[in-house]
């Protein structure tokens, strides 16, 4: 029996508030799937289970404040039916503690059915079935392999989960295997709505029937904006159909009840970003290490790119810089992972951290997960994403804590230059400033060109100043070819 | 489009993506982006739900000409002309 407890969403965090529960007792839950929604100081946060497992006890009541490291739940093996579910009237269930608990759980699966290896469940060829001794009428949906989203989506289509094979990893039904099951059946469940891709996930997300809007795209596909213009308002999703066991999402503004007033939430941020920010400049020796980007040749390829593709897929020069800054980190593996018990540990991927300044104040820096992986296209789609899910409230704790680099750009608020302060236990922090045309010697010749003043602040425990020399340089050659980006 | 109509495009579009937007204290000559604290994501959701509210295709050339409530509804008046 595992404890889910009260993650550290960032080195800034000591104690968060549960404000919701996203899965009850008896839900089969996997590792990276949202199952609770935490306030810390600073934000909203969906916090991912980290282990695949049945969910057998809450502990800790949406609304209470407690420490981090607190047991929130208990998560059972994977097949497990929770006492309260499987056997009602076996009476001893609900008061027992946690040993006896486990003793019990463990009795009733080798009672139902010969043991099983718990791995036996997501590699089985056929999840859901095969591994079901005697399907009950009374059995609740959630063994299926699916996120909530999946479910979601299912539920939109009239596709019953049970019925589908699942193609995704351990045989979890994916959206495309939903996709492929509404297709053929066409004729008789209500027309699959056109939309774009950001609106079913937009759609998804603040809970709009997307068969409710009328599109304005091609075809009256309906566009990101459509939804958005459907929704309510952009932090109060509509209310979704209650579903009997699976997970149900309350709406934010009912979740809005146990959250603290805006200015009490603004002053608390603004203590945590000031402990967190005292803690960096006391025990990191930073160096700081500042270029001058020509970016003429990128200025170029993004107008040119603009100009061919529709309004929703333009980029922003934000969009090239944060790639630029990812692949640099790839490339000089030093300034991408942790400072920890006084030793450097590279991470294994690169999770662009980017500072993002709420209305109101305050300071969030979520991690565009994968960022040197992601194409431009993608990159842009996922800050998008990641931005406005920033400014409502629904981040989750895979983005708020796995930064492994950040980046803040203040362009926009027209400053040339920052030198910024490293997040711990990060060892570098990139800065980008507004682009200004500059004069600037090209080929013996003086020409007024786009620059942008990219800098380094970087932990001079982990890093001396050549390492930090070689990643700025690596991020001005990959804004010089910004067809390879 | 008509003057009245164009600037009501305009603020609607804002709205939508500053939904906290005090419009009614924002001038027609104000420069919104500064006022209203509109970062580049932002400006660019306002040109998409302009550009699909109104129909107008929008370069990125033509939105430096988006800078005022005024300024913008001139252009969306020029262009369904």
């Amino acid at each position: 029996m595992a404890e889910f407890t009260m993650p550290s969403l960032g080195a800034d965090m000591d104690e968060g508030t549960l404000l919701e529960w996203l899965v009850a007792p008896g839900d089969v839950v996997h590792k990276g799937e949202p199952v609770a929604v935490v306030e810390t100081a600073k934000s909203t946060i969906e916090v991912e289970c980290f282990e695949t497992g049945t969910m057998t006890e809450l502990l800790v009541e949406p609304g209470a404040t407690v420490p981090v490291g607190t047991p929130l739940a208990l998560i059972g093996p994977a097949k497990e039916r929770p006492p309260a579910h499987r056997a009602p009237k076996e009476g001893k269930t609900t008061k027992t503690t946690k040993t006896t608990k486990t003793t019990e759980t463990t009795q009733a699966t080798g009672a139902a059915k010969a043991p099983r290896p718990p791995e036996r469940l997501p590699s089985g060829p056929e999840p859901g079935t095969a591994a079901e001794p005697t399907p009950s009428a009374a059995r609740p949906p959630d063994h299926v392999e699916a996120g909530p989203l999946v479910r979601h989506l299912a539920e939109h289509s009239g596709v019953d989960l049970e019925t589908l094979h699942g193609s995704g990893p351990g045989g979890r039904i994916t959206r495309t295997d939903v996709e492929r099951a509404v297709a053929p059946r066409s004729d008789t469940a209500p027309p699959r709505v056109r939309a774009t891709p950001r609106a079913r996930r937009l759609a998804a997300e603040l809970g709009v029937d997307l068969a409710a809007v009328s599109g304005t795209g091609r075809d009256a596909a309906v566009r990101a904006a459509d939804v958005r213009r459907a929704a309510p308002t952009p932090a109060a999703p509509a209310p979704r159909p209650p579903s009997a066991d699976g997970p149900t999402r309350r709406p934010s503004a009912e979740r809005t009840s146990v959250t603290p007033p805006p200015r009490d939430r603004v002053k608390a941020g603004r203590r945590a970003i000031a402990d967190l920010m005292t803690r960096a400049n006391r025990e990191i020796p930073h160096y700081y290490l500042s270029t001058t980007v020509d970016l003429a040749a990128a200025t170029h390829w993004l107008h040119e790119h603009n100009r061919r593709v529709p309004l929703s897929e333009r980029l922003l020069p934000a969009a090239l810089l944060l790639k630029a800054a990812a692949l640099a980190a790839r490339e000089v593996p030093d300034l991408n992972g942790f400072w920890t018990d006084d030793h450097f540990t590279a991470a294994e991927s690169v999770h662009l951290g980017m500072a993002v300044s709420l209305r109101g104040g305050g300071l969030v820096a979520p991690a565009l997960r994968h960022a040197d992986t992601l194409t431009l296209t993608e990159l842009m789609g996922a800050l998008k994403d990641l931005v406005s899910r920033t400014r409502t409230g629904r981040l989750r704790g895979s983005e708020v804590s796995g930064a492994t680099i950040t980046v803040t750009s203040l362009g926009d608020q027209g400053v040339e230059a920052v030198f910024g302060v490293i997040h711990p236990p990060q060892v570098a922090l990139v800065g980008f400033g507004r682009v200004v045309d500059r004069p600037c010697a090209v080929d013996g010749l003086l020409g007024v060109r786009p620059t942008v003043t990219a800098t380094l602040s970087a932990d001079h425990r982990a890093t001396d100043g050549a390492v930090g020399a070689r990643y700025l340089t690596a991020v001005s050659r990959f804004l010089q070819n910004p067809e390879e980006l | 489009m008509n003057p009245s109509d164009a600037l009501d495009m305009v603020r609607e579009s804002i709205s939508a993506v500053v939904p906290d937007a005090d419009l009614a204290s924002l001038g027609p000559d104000d420069a919104f982006r500064e006022a209203l604290e509109m970062d580049s994501l932002d400006f660019l959701s306002f040109v998409e739900v302009l550009a699909e509210r109104s129909g107008v295709r929008i370069e990125d050339e033509d939105t430096s000409r988006l800078t005022t409530l005024s300024a913008s509804a001139d252009f969306l008046v020029a262009r369904t002309r």
